[in-house]
């Protein structure tokens, strides 16, 4: 039954992916690619690019492209319901032991070990997200691009001044960027 | 926490649409959901916050729906979890199966690349909107134990790209040998 075993493929892949991310990426390879023959490599990269071009989470933007292709909807659904499933049971648990102990100096001093930890990773992400919106991802100040930048520094400019609702100065940010790089 | 029928929906939309608009996945949906629900709705304060995206963190799993699964679970128990974990799948799952339908021709086309380079740029002002607050929030204590975790910490994420899950490990004994709240020390 093919709604199973993609919920149970997706099951595994929610399961052992730690890292968030990209770390989904070989396993999501090789339950689909290698392991049954679901997808070729051509279609696996095509999930990796559209993952970068359209929001959500590479785990469940595979389990949708790869559910569609094999069983329609009703796979898409098994498959993203199974990708979930795992790591929601897992945090539940883990938020449960946190607000039951989080009054233990054990614990305060982990979370205080861990807080400017989290700032740092979030920091990291950013940059790394604003190296391929300005440079492409290589750092070379000679190929900066300018719309890109100044659409960067216009929205933050915004942010920082007005106590605006960031999901106005995203979408003001694509019709700038369909607007500019069409004209330029 | 009064938790009515308008919590779920707040909840729900929230996610949804912080999830919609979270290009590239993982750590870019952090800033959107602290400005939501810290800075906008006051439902957690910054360091719970801080404490659920670790947990999240050391979560297997899409980080982006770990964090809004603990959100809501903070917020309103199981209920809110699957309220939040159903807002945050909904989008990519409706865009991809779209998209799964004429994808070659999505990924050729020309507006849609520019919007998205746009949108881009925007997601960047936001996180580092979030950062550059956050960051100040730990360098104004003036603590030289936090501060020189944040920056160790960033260069090992983005200088030596160090798996997180190293650096977390990491960090939760730095902090549990050295940042232990004293004794009478009823601020921490």
């Amino acid at each position: 039954m093919i709604y199973l075993r993609l919920f149970l493929s997706f099951f595994q892949i929610g399961l052992f992916s730690f890292g968030g991310g990209y770390a989904a990426m070989p396993l999501i390879q090789h339950q689909l690619v290698t392991l049954h023959g679901w997808l070729n490599m051509t279609e696996f990269s095509d999930i990796i690019t559209i993952s970068q071009m359209t929001p959500g989470p590479i785990a469940v933007n595979g389990a949708t492209f790869a559910g569609i292709r094999l069983a329609g909807i009703g796979g898409a659904l098994a498959a993203t319901f199974g990708c979930i499933l795992p790591s929601t049971v897992i945090a539940i648990i883990l938020a449960k032991l946190y607000y039951k102990y989080r009054g233990l100096s054990f614990m305060k001093g982990v979370m205080n070990g861990l807080r400017p930890a989290v700032v740092a990773m979030i920091a990291s992400a950013g940059l790394s997200i604003l190296m391929l919106a300005l440079w492409n991802g290589a750092f070379d100040i000679k190929s900066t691009d300018l719309i890109a930048a100044g659409i960067f520094l216009a929205a933050l400019a915004v942010l920082r001044i007005f106590k605006i609702d960031q999901i106005w100065v995203m979408l003001a940010a694509g019709v700038l960027g369909a607007v500019l790089y069409a004209l330029v | 926490m009064k938790r009515g029928i308008k919590t779920y929906i707040t909840l729900f939309l929230s996610t949804l649409r912080i999830s919609a608009f979270t290009f590239g996945g993982g750590f870019v949906i952090i800033p959107m959901l602290k400005r939501q629900f810290v800075d906008v709705l006051h439902w957690l304060d910054e360091d719970e916050m801080l404490d659920l995206v670790a947990i999240a963190q050391s979560t297997p799993g899409a980080i982006a729906v770990n964090a809004s699964v603990l959100i809501g679970y903070r917020i309103a128990g199981i209920a809110g979890a699957v309220t939040t974990a159903i807002g945050s799948v909904l989008p990519p799952l409706v865009i991809l199966a779209v998209i799964s339908m004429f994808y070659t021709a999505f990924r050729d086309n020309t507006v849609v690349g520019y919007v998205l380079k746009g949108m881009q740029a925007g997601v960047c002002a936001v996180i580092i909107d979030v950062v550059i607050t956050m960051a100040w929030n730990v360098i104004k204590d003036k603590r030289v134990f936090p501060i020189c975790i944040m920056a160790a910490s960033f260069i090992a994420a983005f200088v030596f790209e160090i798996n997180v899950m190293y650096i977390v490990i990491v960090c939760g004994l730095v902090g549990v040998t050295f940042m232990r709240p004293k004794k009478g020390d009823g601020a921490q």
